[in-house]
């Protein structure tokens, strides 16, 4: 056995690599890569459906990782990030590029040999995606990051169609606009109740750089077209009744919520910003519930 | 009683050695499964 001098780096402990990979993140992205997968009109093995959502997940994590190298910079500069393997010192830069590097191409090759090319080059795109043109190109560079974020978190209903039926349709292209564009409004009805250190970080944030009253503007624009994104699978007869009445429902609710934080202002005193946490709070409750609601249907009216 | 540096890195190597043998374990299974849902498929053609 070799003598470990004191010149030997201590290794990282395996639970931060999966610390690197931001599994929080991972629950939304697998719970709508498998709507996705399970809105399609084929039936797919489980044992294939279920690797087709790993590697959507892995490939997530990669990405997770690949952002948290490329950030450690910034991770450190902000409360909330200063935590993370990469500014607590606790991982070398090194690993964390080696392990994000890694997982990507495992996560391509493997959609790629077990289900199809397709969804192998959109989790690769997605990937890809969220890494150059978010993370390195334009988040520190435009206060519309969020929405270029909010696009590569979208991609996973996307693959998970393509992981089933190996092409690209309506469905799953009306699924991604949906996330795309409820991105924005989640995030900035976050943004104006909480108080956070990006601006001392560099990253221009919309409530810093433009404003309160331009994010509220904002947040009001962008749930014009997601309503329509939201509504429009079962207005297309791509999606059954229940997808419809839950999409209605949900949607009207999120509108007039979002149209409340849109049209107020902020009280000079004591403003316990209510209409911002009931819009943040419920924006998460809609995505799951109105994804959920496209499995049941098909699963009940298999529309 | 705290660790030493050298048994901090020892324990660290050696839980890194047995979750990445479970990992590695697991895609082997997994590996063998898609074969299998593979070839079935390839029968129902």
């Amino acid at each position: 056995m070799t003598s470990v001098t004191l010149a030997t780096p201590v290794p990282a402990d395996w639970r931060d690599f999966v610390a690197l990979t931001k599994p929080r993140v991972m629950t939304l992205v697998v719970f709508t890569g498998l709507a996705g997968m399970l809105a399609a009109p084929t039936r797919i093995d489980p044992v294939l459906g279920f690797t087709a959502i790993l590697c959507i997940a892995l490939g997530a994590g990669a990405a997770g990782a690949l952002n948290q190298w490329y950030e450690a910079d910034l991770d450190a500069k902000m409360k909330r990030t200063r935590g993370r393997p990469l500014p607590a010192g606790r991982m070398t830069r090194e690993a964390a590029l080696q392990f994000g590097v890694g997982l990507s191409a495992f996560s391509v090759l493997l959609m790629g040999f077990a289900l199809n090319w397709l969804a192998a080059a959109i989790l690769a795109g997605s990937i890809l995606f969220y890494v150059l043109i978010y993370t390195v190109w334009l988040k520190r560079l435009t206060p519309q990051n969020i929405v270029i974020g909010g696009a590569a978190g979208a991609f996973p209903p996307l693959i998970g169609w393509a992981a089933a039926t190996g092409s690209v349709a309506t469905l799953p292209v009306l699924l991604f606009a949906l996330i795309f564009l409820w991105t924005p409004p989640h995030f900035w009805a976050l943004a104006l109740f909480v108080e956070t250190d990006y601006a001392a970080a560099g990253v221009p944030m919309l409530p810093v750089v433009a404003g309160e009253r331009e994010t509220r503007r904002q947040i009001g624009l962008y749930t014009l077209p997601m309503a329509a994104s939201a509504v429009l699978p079962w207005a297309l007869g791509l999606t059954g009744a229940i997808y419809g009445a839950v999409a209605l429902a949900g949607t009207a609710w999120f509108a007039y919520l979002a149209a409340r934080v849109a049209t107020r202002t902020r009280a000079p005193e004591g403003d316990t910003m209510r209409p911002e946490k009931r819009l943040f709070a419920f924006s998460i409750v809609y995505l799951f519930v109105l994804f959920g609601a496209l499995m049941v249907d098909k699963l009940v009216l298999g529309a | 009683m705290s660790e030493t540096p050298e048994e901090l890195i020892r324990r660290r190597q050696r839980d890194r050695a047995r979750v990445m043998g479970l990992v590695l374990g697991a895609l082997a299974i997994l590996i063998f499964l898609i074969a299998i849902a593979k070839i079935k498929a390839g029968m129902g053609r």
